[in-house]
């Protein structure tokens, strides 16, 4: 295991990810279904984000303590804890609609509740 | 047709997506000069004993600011879907 | 929940708290900080809700301490970044001053709690806030889904 991943199985992970998350999104009814699917989406940008950052044989980049060794890149483990915080203040707010969806019209199908019809 | 249209789309965009997982950098050596200054001034600069800590709270404090800002519009939002109506009383 | 659930979950919630609390404190020597140790402590009031009913918690927790506790921690937070505005808008005011104003010797060590500059205060302020935060957002789901179920 010294010469590392024959190739990037990291960013394959993520593009897999992310294509069954669109492939969700346009093919689902239930409103519950699509919010898994926008929450899949965004676990998938958050490993990416992650994964870009890694170096061969690196510790975790703080001084308490450490081995010795060079340390793996701190500025995208800052921008994921950003984007998790907004993902559950966005899910959230999109489970309550669904409530409220469900109060209004009795049923869960996005085919029932459009405003518009003809 | 309709379904044929997606179908076609969907395919395109994650043929799209595998594509540069294969032409990205390769895993493990990413180009970095941005993160070298941190790692050795981060201590000195700011006094805290973490990298993270430091670019959260110190390098990059406006971005967390406006994450403050995004939680606290969604509470507020949250606590005003749910309340009742109080107008017959 | 029946006799035993409660007892155990009344007991139990303190070591949550302590945890939680224990994570916002250290944030800048071990990994951690203000967003964790809010969820952490968030997570606790989950277990009171779940162990004792929404409709008790809502007798002795409203919703209106909650606001306070999350405006405090915000204009805590935007005071220490006004709190350097001599030079930039976020400067680090207080390295090398007797507050929080001891500077770390560089490589591996042991750390040292009166490190860290504006960033303990900044840590306090963000736990403050997130733990209100989420702890309303679960009160305020939990009641009004447990009204919809005696309704119909």
């Amino acid at each position: 295991m010294t010469e590392g991943i024959p190739f990037n199985v990291p960013f394959l992970a993520v593009a897999v990810m992310v294509g069954i998350a669109f492939y969700i999104i346009i093919s689902q009814r239930n409103l519950i279904k699509l919010v898994m699917g926008l929450s899949i989406l965004a676990s998938g940008v958050n490993l990416f984000l992650i994964t870009l950052g890694y170096r061969e044989g690196g510790v975790a980049p703080i001084y308490t303590h450490t081995p010795a060794g060079i340390m793996v890149l701190p500025i995208p483990q800052a921008l994921t804890l950003t984007s998790i915080v907004i993902a559950v203040a966005c899910l959230a707010l999109m489970l309550s609609m669904v409530i409220h969806i469900y109060r209004h019209t009795g049923s869960t199908d996005s085919e029932k509740s459009r405003l518009m019809k003809g | 047709m309709r379904k044929i249209a997606m179908a076609v789309s969907l395919s395109i965009f994650i043929g799209f997506l595998i594509a540069t997982a294969f032409l990205i950098h390769p895993f493990g050596y990413p180009p970095s000069e941005m993160d070298d200054y941190i790692i050795e001034n981060a201590q000195s600069e700011t006094g805290a004993n973490s990298a993270v800590t430091a670019v959260v709270f110190d390098y990059r404090g406006f971005d967390t600011l406006g994450e403050a800002t995004i939680l606290f519009t969604a509470v507020t939002g949250v606590v005003m879907l749910f309340r009742k109506k109080k107008r017959e009383e | 929940m029946s006799k035993i659930v409660r007892t155990m979950s009344s007991l139990l919630v303190l070591f949550v708290f302590i945890y939680g609390l224990y994570i916002i404190m250290h944030g800048h020597l071990t990994p951690g900080g203000g967003f964790q140790g809010g969820a952490v402590f968030a997570s606790g009031v989950a277990l009171l809700i779940v162990a004792f009913g929404s409709n008790n918690i809502h007798k002795s927790l409203k919703e209106h301490h909650l606001s306070v506790l999350e405006s405090s921690g915000a204009l805590i937070f935007i005071g220490m970044a006004f709190g350097g505005l001599a030079i930039v808008f976020f400067y680090n005011f207080l390295v090398g001053s007797p507050i929080f104003g001891h500077i770390p010797p560089s490589g591996p060590n042991p750390g040292d709690l009166w490190t860290g500059g504006v960033i303990p205060f900044m840590n306090i302020a963000v736990g403050l806030k997130v733990l209100a935060g989420l702890s309303a957002i679960l009160l305020v789901m939990a009641l009004a889904t447990t009204i919809m179920e005696v309704e119909e």
